[in-house]
């Protein structure tokens, strides 16, 4: 650190807005605020699209389908509008759209500390300091892997894995996968595990499970027309609850039509309930798996119910309403493993991820390191987040869904910088 | 909220619930409780335990008084049957836990019940206490709640309230999750 004190203590430049990552959230703030006429410099500590590069298994496909890719004053021109999105497919996206927002970047730029100074805030990298009066942080919300503590625990001839390591089945080495987790992620790796040969046992905790399509349409379709997505975070009962949802069991693929517990089971993977402890190399399952996957179930079929009346009330093409099996579990599902009898030989943590602020020297985290914001209004003034998790809509961290939030932060800072100029922001 | 429960009743004060659980949001040192529970032994397999105090809120509670509570073993394994088995505690435990979520889970979405009762059945290889087979468990092989619920709600709802109060209850999480036990003695 104090090697780094010499380089990074020069002030490289002054500006109204920085903005902290060149991703989909980061270049979308950017167009609106060039749209404003508004000063900003955009950082990047990697290339354009970062995470989306280095930071996503070979396979991903992303969860929307083509024609819902858009951001502001830019849209998929591309001819296969009901496809998915492969990465380098997302990246080549991205960096389109930073070239044609004209977004001002500052690759291989990473932002080491962020810190209050003088009316404003002091943004280090690695490549000198910012001073700007605003700063809006669009790093990413799945930039660390959350690991259980009980990972530690795990036997030393057992491999562990979060998903930012996994690249494809290469990444694992032959022999039984445990795979905690059966949200998207958990469940993409186990299929394509199960696909290479591995057995694999897959721990499930709270889900959300959905089809991919329903009544002929992409789920997407009706979660956008039915305005399910565009719930406002101060509107929602319980936002804690909301925040804290996994994402819905989804692949970018049209088949399988539903890739469920149900569709893994039938593959051979066994379905064991959520990892709670691990004790003398015997991992614990919870009971719970039976309650866990009828809470999913009525959940789904809650959506499915709100979809059949909105189609009622609508007048759209469309196929009958149909139900979908329970989610089959087991009489007696395992409730213990031995992690050192060889039948397992690497885990994989599809536990969730976690945006990381390790650089944010501003005391807005809560006690469980959460960002404390009002819809990306941060608890400190001219600080903004954007793309977290239902950050002010249901739609807040889907590529879709950053416009409306962008121009409602844009809105609120511009007003900020116009409330606290000596100077003509016009 | 309170506009569509007005009619329904199930003598849950859930505006007092919803309340604590906003108030506690704000001081979660106060959410730190224990419970507690006294027992002596009165000869044989017999033992009596006394209920009364518990600490939460921040400070010493009581009960309106001391509950008491006898376990014993049956006839047919040679004892006097001086109250139920403590595995049966387990499934009154149970019960009490999950049809106190059902009332408290109904009457916060609304749902009026009219009876809400359970059968609970936990079969035992006793093998595994006896010792006679090291590879059969002590406890329960499984434990399975059938409840018979009659209320105006559809039974996609009631299937709902089951399973929400399941998620909730402390003793469905006791029995299904590992907890370190601590037996100490002193003299």
């Amino acid at each position: 650190m104090i090697a780094n004190l010499d380089k990074s203590a020069r002030l490289v430049g002054t500006t109204d807005v920085i903005v902290i990552g060149a991703g989909h959230a980061g270049l979308a703030a950017s167009y609106c605020l060039s749209e404003q006429s508004i000063d900003h410099v955009v950082l990047e500590r990697g290339e354009i699209a970062n995470s989306w590069r280095k930071e996503r298994w070979d396979s991903l496909k992303l969860l929307t389908p083509n024609w819902q890719s858009r951001l502001p004053g830019f849209s998929y021109a591309g001819d296969d509008p009901d496809g998915f999105m492969s990465m380098p497919e997302v990246v080549d996206f991205i960096e389109d759209y930073a070239r044609h927002a004209r977004a001002p970047v500052r690759t291989m730029t990473a932002v080491t500390a962020v810190r209050r100074h003088r009316d404003g805030y002091r943004v280090v990298t690695e490549k000198g300091e910012w001073q700007a009066r605003a700063v809006i942080m669009a790093s990413g919300a799945c930039n660390k892997a959350s690991v259980p503590g009980i990972a530690n625990m795990i036997p030393g001839a057992v491999s562990q894995l979060t998903p930012h390591q996994y690249r494809g089945p290469q990444s694992v080495r032959p022999g039984g996968v445990l795979v905690v987790g059966a949200s998207a992620t958990g469940l993409q790796l186990a299929d394509e595990l199960q696909r290479a040969g591995h057995e694999v046992t897959i721990a499930a905790g709270e889900h959300v499970r959905i089809p991919r399509s329903y009544r002929g349409h992409d789920i997407q379709f009706w979660m956008d027309r039915t305005g399910i997505m565009n719930e406002r975070y101060d509107e929602m009962d319980d936002l804690v609850r909301a925040r804290g949802l996994p994402s819905p069991q989804l692949v970018g693929s049209h088949e399988p039509g539903m890739l469920d517990l149900n569709y893994l089971a039938k593959g051979g993977a066994r379905i064991v309930g959520r990892l709670m402890g691990i004790n003398n190399g015997v991992a614990q399952f919870s009971g719970s798996l039976r309650n866990v996957c009828a809470l999913a179930d009525l959940k789904m079929n809650r959506l499915l119910d709100a979809i059949d009346q909105w189609v009622l009330g609508n007048s759209i093409l469309c196929e009958a309403p149909e139900r979908f099996d329970a989610t089959q579990v087991d009489k007696s599902p395992a409730l213990v493993l031995k992690l050192d009898g060889g039948s397992i030989r690497t885990i994989i943590w599809a536990t969730g991820f976690r945006p990381d602020y390790s650089w944010l020297e501003v005391p807005v985290l809560d006690g469980k390191g959460r960002l404390r914001h009002d819809g990306g209004v941060v608890a400190s003034p001219g600080l903004y987040a954007l793309g977290l998790p239902m950050m002010r809509r249901r739609k807040s961290s889907f590529i879709h869904g950053i416009e409306d939030d962008v121009r409602d932060i844009v809105g609120h800072l511009s007003r900020f910088l116009g409330q606290t100029s000596t100077r003509s922001a016009a | 909220m309170s506009e569509v429960n007005a009619t329904v009743n199930n003598g849950v004060n859930v505006e007092a619930l919803l309340g604590a659980r906003e108030a506690l949001t704000e001081a979660p040192q106060a959410a730190q409780f224990v419970w507690r529970a006294e027992s002596e032994w009165q000869g044989g397999t017999h033992t009596r335990s006394n209920i009364e105090g518990f600490f939460g809120l921040g400070e010493e509670q009581s009960h309106v008084r001391q509950f008491n509570y006898d376990t014993d073993h049956p006839e047919i394994f040679a004892s006097e049957d001086n109250g139920s088995t403590p595995v049966e505690f387990i499934l009154v435990g149970l019960a009490g836990c999950l049809t106190a979520g059902i009332a408290s889970v109904a009457q916060n979405r609304g749902i009026q019940l009219n009876s809400v009762k359970a059968t609970l059945e936990a079969p035992m290889d006793i093998q595994g206490i006896l010792g006679i087979d090291g590879d059969v468990r002590n406890g329960f092989d499984s434990i399975t709640v059938r409840y018979t619920i009659d209320a105006d709600a559809s039974d996609d709802d009631i299937a709902a309230l089951i399973a929400q109060s399941q998620k909730r209850s402390a003793v469905f999480d006791i029995i299904t999750n590992p907890t370190n036990v601590h037996v100490e003695v002193s003299k």
